[in-house]
């Protein structure tokens, strides 16, 4: 177990390595960030001290070592535009980022793994057809749209919902948290269903076959054999066995939510990092840029490990195999 | 048997698949019974309706199929008419079951104690101490060392032949007066197989539990059965006390059976073989299922074969039925 | 289905693409046993045909200024203009723009978009992929690490810093898209490949010394190809709900020249004010395009895939 640890820490850091001269070639080597950075009026002597200023006039490999540097001091640079730490504005949006996606997984879940159960035992019936065609159009409705629509039908036409913000948000050991006030949920909600369509249809796929093929295996009818309930079947013996792909895939989707946030973020008008990321692309702050990926690789990294870990938890034959190995 | 009423009796069983090519008759016009403490047979090969006997009896048949006809009296009571709720009450505890694959039958990611005690608890209103206790015991009797570590680990942690000790307790735990064991030794190793029948045996006698035991495999139930059905096709082609029917057997099919299984005394010999191949039961042609196979087949064969009692016990569906011992009717 | 036909679907994929009568017109069959995908195809392809011939059709040009009038803009849907001689069905946008024409050619550059990219890293990503799959050992792992170390990356994100570094443009969303996508491809491929390899007709071939160009393009690759289809297919429609992403976010095609998702982006700020019609309408041609697509793709995966046969 420890050994097989190791060693995905291993591949992890190569990987974060590998990340950040990519990233770095990616962002530094191509665009002209003086162009926007400094005015057109700007004089000669006044252009060269923001070069100098950012480090833009050192070679290339100067600027990457110093990059490098920096950044396993925590420091990714400075933002262009908001002439702050790079990593501290990105954490400082972090919170918000979190709790949509926390409050979108918590969706998918809740309203995805009964959904699939339903449809997985009953696949004829039809509310089991009616759930699959809803799947099938979570899967097609494209994000931004259906998060315009969102808006549309919940506060344009009918007014109850916010269309956008962060609403009300309470200091949690100095983080603010919108779910803790009843303004920061209704401006929560329409942006956490948005986020959480694609992975309750996702959920309710998995869900369903998990319970087709749970169903058909032997243990379930010694189960019934034993006189159990259908509850006790349903709620013990099939969902148990169907948590392991939807945990497995939903831990991997918990990244993949919060860069689709980017687009929710954008759509809802909800300060978080997804947002700040589209607003420094347009205005070329590449500190910011190349701080947001390399913050996302390693909290990809962090998920990835912690979903290996989950997954033991789950499913015991994994534990011994894992610890054999 | 006994003058006292039979712990199950069944009675012209009809349980019928109705898929979307046609009524498949998986089970026709069955009839048999099992006493207390009694060991019976259920012969035939994969397909003959052995296993759906055995889950119609339980009502666990699976869609598209359901019982047509026909009645199962269990302690009197018949099982085709009671509701789903009642019938719950006796799976488990009245009537339990043995699967074949003790691999697939033992949820993986649940533990020991865990599929254990819900088994108890879901007939018996116990504390769950107890019902560990109960377990516990269980295990101790199916010969499982050290029960209580156990009882703590998962299924995959346990070789095959100790998950279906384990099944076997599972089905003894509610001291059940019925137990259907569909092939439980199929899939273990012989020396396995021997010590589980032993035990399933030893338990019944104690506790003077009925059991069905379905196979294919004829030496198994030659040591182990009193009586025995032999299943063809959807019916039971020859029935009646274990020595009767396999010394001296009457219908062609189940004495193309008996020869066919290498036996010691004809060393040498020519294993009997049958000819051709089991029918569909898709839309199966009216007379004897078995009459394309059969050296004695006539023109009388084209119509179903009512049953008749022969000597020694035995009851046969079979117009050319043989009378004689063993040795003389395969030469 | 008998067995001879299963493995006759499953093994004989150049025949069916080559259209000859036997196999193709069993695979049209099978196709034709669902009508929803049958009608999803149709409808797939009647808007492949309108946005081709997006130009006769289209009452206007919408990318023709000389054609727009800012006095006509944001009428309702069925307004007219001002003399009545022509009615706006969807509706115009703040410049006057007929919305139904806008849609017709935003149409035009999202499938474009998304066919275009697909097919060249289709082509990129199979290539990789069989050869990875040939080779093995060495070139395998280290074109398996690149692609494993991509996918883990959420496609949006990628394409994101991608476009972030190359700059607005289509050229540049194509690109993009390619680079998100080919490795699907590539892992696809490698997988089936590495089945077909230790088929006998590999190694009938390399008994023949054929040379690893032959073998691999016209004898490994060919037979690649099934479950590729199906990846393709729903691929396409990925891309096309990606661009239009990227463009709604603002950082795919410009705006002279506005997709699907950029005309929906462009409806977002006037929506709050209740004129709802700029995005809705592009966002359900959206929509519709990519059901049908997804639709089309599942019941291909369904004939293709034999282990979802029952």
């Amino acid at each position: 177990m420890l050994v097989y640890l190791l060693r995905r820490l291993g591949q992890s850091l190569f990987v974060v390595a590998a990340m950040a001269v990519l990233v770095f070639v990616g962002v530094y080597a191509i665009g002209n960030p003086i162009d926007i950075m400094i005015s057109p009026d700007a004089g000669q002597a006044e252009m060269e001290a923001a070069i100098a200023r950012l480090g833009l006039d050192k070679p290339m490999w100067e600027q990457f070592f110093i990059f490098i540097q920096n950044a396993l001091q925590g420091d990714l640079g400075r933002s262009f535009v908001y002439s702050t730490d790079a990593l501290g504005l990105i954490l400082s949006k972090l919170p918000a980022t979190l709790e949509l996606a926390f409050l979108a997984l918590l969706f998918a879940v809740f309203l995805g793994v009964p959904l699939g159960m339903i449809a997985g035992l009953k696949p004829n019936s039809i509310a089991g057809k009616t759930i699959m065609a809803g799947s099938i159009m979570g899967f097609s409705l494209p994000n931004f749209w259906q998060g315009m629509m969102l808006i549309l039908l919940f506060a344009v036409i009918f007014k109850v919902l916010p269309s956008g913000g962060r609403g009300d948000t309470v200091q949690v050991f100095g983080v603010g948290l919108s779910f803790l006030t009843l303004d920061g949920l209704s401006h929560m909600l329409l942006p956490a269903v948005n986020l959480a369509l694609f992975k309750t249809s996702l959920v309710i796929r998995l869900a369903r076959a998990g319970t087709r093929e749970a169903s058909l295996q032997d243990y379930v009818k010694f189960a019934r054999a034993k006189g159990l309930a259908p509850r006790r079947i349903v709620l013990v013996h099939i969902l148990k066995n169907i948590l392991i792909p939807v945990v497995t895939v939903l831990g991997l989707e918990l990244g993949n939510m919060i860069a689709f946030a980017v687009v929710t973020e954008t759509v809802f008008a909800w300060p978080g990092m997804g947002k700040l990321l589209i607003d420094s692309i347009q205005l070329l702050d590449r500190p910011v840029v190349v701080a947001y990926l390399m913050l996302t690789v390693i909290m990809f990294i962090i998920i990835n490990l912690a979903v290996d870990m989950l997954y033991c938890v789950l499913d015991p034959r994994v534990r011994l195999s894992e610890a054999r190995a | 048997m006994t003058a006292v009423s039979p712990t199950l009796e069944v009675r012209d069983l009809e349980t019928h698949f109705f898929t979307r090519d046609g009524v498949v008759e998986a089970v026709h016009g069955v009839s048999f019974q099992v006493g207390a403490g009694e060991v019976l047979g259920l012969v035939g090969e994969s397909g003959s309706g052995k296993s759906v006997t055995g889950f119609s009896i339980l009502g666990l048949v699976d869609q598209p199929g359901r019982i047509a006809g026909g009645q199962i009296l269990f302690q009197g009571r018949d099982l085709v008419q009671l509701a789903e709720k009642e019938r719950r009450k006796l799976r488990g505890s009245k009537i339990a079951m043995i699967f074949q694959d003790p691999m697939m039958t033992l949820n993986p990611v649940l533990r020991i104690d865990t599929q254990m005690t819900e088994a108890v608890r879901a007939h018996r209103d116990v504390s769950h101490a107890r019902a560990l206790e109960i377990c516990r015991e269980a295990l101790v009797k199916v010969g499982i060392p050290a029960p209580d570590e156990r009882l703590a680990s998962y299924p995959h942690q346990f070789s095959g032949g100790m998950r279906q000790r384990v099944a076997i307790a599972i089905a003894f735990l509610n001291e059940p007066a019925l137990i259907i064991a569909d092939e439980p030794t199929t899939a273990l190793d012989v020396t396995i197989q021997g010590q589980i029948l032993h035990e399933a045996q030893t338990l019944c006698r104690e506790t003077g539990t009925a059991m069905i035991w379905i196979t294919h495999d004829l030496a198994v139930v030659a040591g182990l059965a009193d009586h025995i059905c032999v299943m063809y096709a959807g019916r039971i082609v020859e029935q009646g006390p274990i020595d009767a029917v396999l010394d001296r057997p009457a219908h062609p099919y189940t004495v193309g059976l008996i020869g066919s299984v290498p036996s010691r005394n004809r060393r040498g010999g020519r294993l009997f073989q049958i000819p051709g191949m089991t029918p569909s039961l898709l839309n199966l042609a009216a007379g004897c299922a078995f009459r394309n196979r059969c050296p004695r087949a006539t023109a009388a064969c084209l119509e179903e074969p009512p049953v008749r009692a022969a000597s020694h016990g035995r009851q046969v569906r079979c117009v050319h039925p043989h009378d004689g011992p063993l040795e003389e009717v395969l030469s | 289905m008998t067995d001879a036909l299963k493995v006759a679907a499953t093994r004989a994929p150049l025949q069916r693409l080559s259209w000859r009568a036997g196999p193709s017109a069993r695979f049209a069959a099978e196709f034709a046993a669902s009508p929803v995908a049958v009608a999803a195809l149709a409808l797939a392809l009647t808007l492949a045909l309108l946005a081709i011939f997006a130009n006769f059709i289209t009452p206007q040009n919408p990318y023709d200024l000389a054609q727009l009038d800012i006095m006509e803009g944001m009428h309702p849907p069925g307004a007219s203009n001002f003399d009545g001689s022509k009615t706006y069905h969807l509706g115009t946008d703040q410049q006057g723009r007929d919305m139904l024409s806008a849609i017709v050619f935003g149409l035009r550059m999202s499938l474009g978009v998304g066919a275009l990219s697909t097919v060249i890293a289709l082509t990129l990503g199979m290539s990789v992929g069989v050869l990875a799959a040939y080779f093995g050992g060495k070139v395998d792992a280290a074109i398996m690490r690149v692609v494993d170390l991509q996918l883990s990356f959420p496609a949006i994100l990628v394409a994101l810093i991608l476009l972030a570094v190359l700059g607005k443009g289509v050229d540049k969303v194509i690109i993009a898209l390619i680079i998100v996508q080919w490795a699907y491809y590539a892992r696809t491929v490698r997988g089936t490949a590495l089945v077909e390899r230790r088929k006998e007709y590999i190694e009938a071939a390399a008994c023949l010394a054929l040379s690893h160009r032959r073998i691999v393009f016209r004898h490994l690759l060919p037979n690649c190809l099934p479950p590729l289809i199906v990846v393709a297919t729903v691929q396409v429609a990925n891309a096309i709900a990606l661009e239009a992403t990227l463009s709604f976010l603002g950082v795919g095609v410009p705006i002279t020249e506005p997709s699907l998702g950029l005309l929906i982006a462009n409806g977002y700020d006037y929506m709050l004010s209740g004129k709802y019609w700029i995005s809705f309408f592009p966002g359900v041609a959206l929509l519709v395009t990519i059901v049908a697509i997804n639709l089309v793709g599942d019941q291909l995966r369904d004939i293709l895939n034999p282990r979802l046969k029952r």
